[in-house]
């Protein structure tokens, strides 16, 4: 009852200059809809960005590096220990790349609950050979469902059908560059050399795009079965096992666990690729410093438009005083003002902000580096609608506070008296 | 002896400056329930600085003020708030009607305030406060569309609204003409005849105050008769 009576007051002081009040929500409108059109868009740009990279990286990466065995002979020997070692120009010892035991490895990752996934692969250094001359480049005989399931192999195979390189024998994907340098079309055959020598004839099934020239230059695909066979090596030759998990965050932690675990190197997403990390938050962060300037600009509307109307108003808060209102009770009014500002506005602001969001997201956007990209990307994760409303009523309120203190600070006696 | 409805005792009001005023000097009377009195004086005899401490809203003062024999001394801004509310009914000389407002509303608010009634019930008293001063007919009106007169009339039956013990008024008729003057200083005299209305009035109108039950006369803060 008593909030009702506040709230019908500060209703028909609002009403009493609607216009300036509709100019306070608009303002607050506003800001949260580039707020959140603005985070939408920076936030679907950077989601395709990390896309490039992120997506198709392995959240653990698990193989064996070619690399100086950390604990030399004279470091083992019981008769030097205590001793410090001076050991100079230690090279690799004759590791073989491939993984050892990788089925009860793979068995054993797969049944972890952490684990979305993983896919094994293999790479390997090769030659296109394209007339008289040879081209460097890498095969990578992936599991292509795996692949595509964890990865989004289709997505960047823009010609041909991805599938093709499991149903179709010796048949390879050509990045578009190489494609393009070799003159090869779908359903030609090329040649190519491997490290040892052995030439095979391979089916060129489709073209994929990754966005990255450089990496469309150098690779290729094949399946898993075509690369061991083209390599001369058996059905358990696996280079790399490429795991996907359900929480990316746990990434450095399990593959320090499976290191140890597996005796094998592995590397976690956060190492490889942390300058894309450094990027998405700088750019979210820029983007969140700009909608939040946009709300304090805003807020300083309200803080205004109130202190006018205070102004205006104080023979009605001198009386409203005079009979009994408290200092609390005005103070109140205007806060409630402020809010139904804030709140008018606020929800105005997400649905123009939703549909300024959908508008970038028609417009279109072709680029030959991002095949899977038709139009600019928008990010609608409902997290920038709440911080975006949470922040617009608590700046609101804020911007409706000083104001009202100092209604309810009015002395009755002093405007009464002075007329 | 009839109840007090106020007793202010000895009270001194210095208003601060570049030199100290001493505005009120060891004020002291009471107003029993029932009567009309006015508080006369020229301007600056601090006739209305002391209506404006009786009435609670000026709290800067030394000495003790007793509202239906409840002292006020020591109340904070909210309970003081709630006396006003309850107890106590206010005509200026301005109107001071919420123009957002229909003429009903602004008299049924501090009704609301209060929450004593509900809101039907209260509605129904405003228009019969209204009925009162024959107003009733503009209840809907907005207070813009009223006339001077009417509207210091809604002002008068917004001061009634919650059965206030006291009525108080700064110079209610000051800025009237002399014809809506003479209405609603009669609508005083019908308060306190037929509804035993307590009220306390200050004016300058020597004439006005000749037809009140008691007269306080003031000059330079101190009361001349008791």
């Amino acid at each position: 009852m008593k909030y009702k009576l506040l709230a019908r007051i500060a209703l028909a002081l609002s009403m009493a200059r609607w216009r300036q009040t509709m100019v306070a929500a608009v303002g607050v409108a506003f800001s949260i809809t580039m707020f959140i059109t603005l985070l939408g868009f920076m936030n679907g740009l950077n989601d395709m960005l990390d896309g490039l990279i992120l997506n198709r990286t392995p959240h653990i990466k698990l193989y064996n590096e070619l690399k100086p065995s950390p604990a030399q002979p004279v470091q083992l020997a019981a008769g030097y220990k205590g001793y410090y070692h001076f050991i100079r120009s230690v090279k690799p010892y004759g590791r073989r790349l491939e993984i050892y035991n990788v089925d009860p490895i793979m068995n054993s990752i797969e049944k972890d609950d952490r684990v979305l996934g993983l896919a094994p692969k293999i790479s390997a250094q090769v030659f296109y050979n394209v007339g008289a001359i040879d081209v460097t480049g890498v095969i990578n005989g992936v599991d292509v469902e795996a692949e595509n399931k964890l990865f989004f192999f289709s997505t960047y195979v823009t010609a041909g059908n991805y599938i093709d390189l499991k149903n179709i024998p010796n048949s390879i994907i050509l990045g578009k560059s190489a494609a393009d340098k070799m003159l090869a079309k779908i359903g030609d055959v090329v040649q190519v050399t491997t490290a040892r020598g052995d030439r095979q004839q391979l089916k060129v099934v489709g073209y994929f795009q990754s966005g990255i020239a450089d990496v469309d230059k150098i690779n290729s695909y094949t399946s898993i079965s075509t690369a061991q066979k083209l390599l001369g090596e058996p059905r358990t030759y696996i280079t790399d096992i490429q795991v996907k998990l359900k929480d990316m965050s746990l990434a450095p932690a399990m593959a320090k666990e499976y290191r140890a675990r597996y005796e094998v190197d592995a590397e976690d997403i956060q190492t490889a690729n942390a300058q894309f990390e450094t990027g998405s938050s700088v750019r979210s962060i820029i983007s969140y410093a700009v909608g939040i300037t946009l709300l304090i600009v805003a807020g300083f509307g309200i803080y205004n438009i109130l202190n006018m109307m205070i102004y205006e108003k104080m023979d009605s808060i001198a009386i409203l005083k005079a009979t009994g209102f408290s200092g609390r009770d005005v103070k109140r009014i205007f806060i409630m003002i402020a809010i139904s500002i804030g709140v008018i506005g606020v929800s105005f602001g997400l649905v123009f902000g939703f549909l300024a969001s959908s508008f970038i997201d028609q417009i279109p956007f072709e680029t030959a580096a991002l095949p899977s990209i038709n139009t600019y990307p928008v990010n609608y994760n409902i997290k920038f609608y709440i911080i975006g409303a949470a922040f617009g009523i608590f700046t609101t309120y804020l911007a409706g506070y000083l104001p009202s203190r100092k209604a309810s600070k009015v002395d009755p006696v002093v405007i009464i008296r002075g007329k | 002896m009839a109840d007090k409805v106020i007793q202010a005792i000895k009270i001194n009001k210095h208003f601060d400056g570049a030199q100290q005023q001493h505005v009120l000097k060891d004020v002291s009377f009471s107003v029993d329930k029932g009567d009309f009195t006015s508080i006369v004086g020229k301007s600056g005899c601090g006739k209305s600085t002391l209506l404006y401490i009786l009435s609670t809203m000026d709290t800067d003062y030394e000495g003790d003020l007793l509202i239906d024999n409840d002292p006020m001394r020591l109340k904070n801004e909210a309970e003081l708030a709630r006396v006003r509310n309850e107890k106590i009914g206010f005509v200026f000389q301005f109107h001071y009607l919420l123009n957002e407002f229909s003429v009903l509303r602004n008299v049924m608010i501090p009704g609301l305030k209060l929450g004593k009634y509900a809101e039907k019930e209260l509605e129904h008293r405003a228009m019969e406060k209204l009925k009162i001063f024959g107003i009733d007919d503009q209840a809907l009106k907005m207070p813009n569309q009223l006339s001077g007169g009417q509207k210091q009339r809604v002002a008068i039956a917004r001061a009634l609204i919650n059965d206030p013990i006291i009525i108080m008024g700064d110079e209610p008729t000051g800025n009237l003409d002399k014809k809506n003057g003479e209405i609603v200083f009669e609508l005083f005299q019908k308060l306190a005849r037929e509804f035993q209305q307590t009220l306390l009035i200050v004016t300058h109108d020597m004439e006005f105050a000749k037809a009140t039950d008691h007269v306080i006369e003031m000059e330079d803060g101190r009361i001349l008769n008791t």
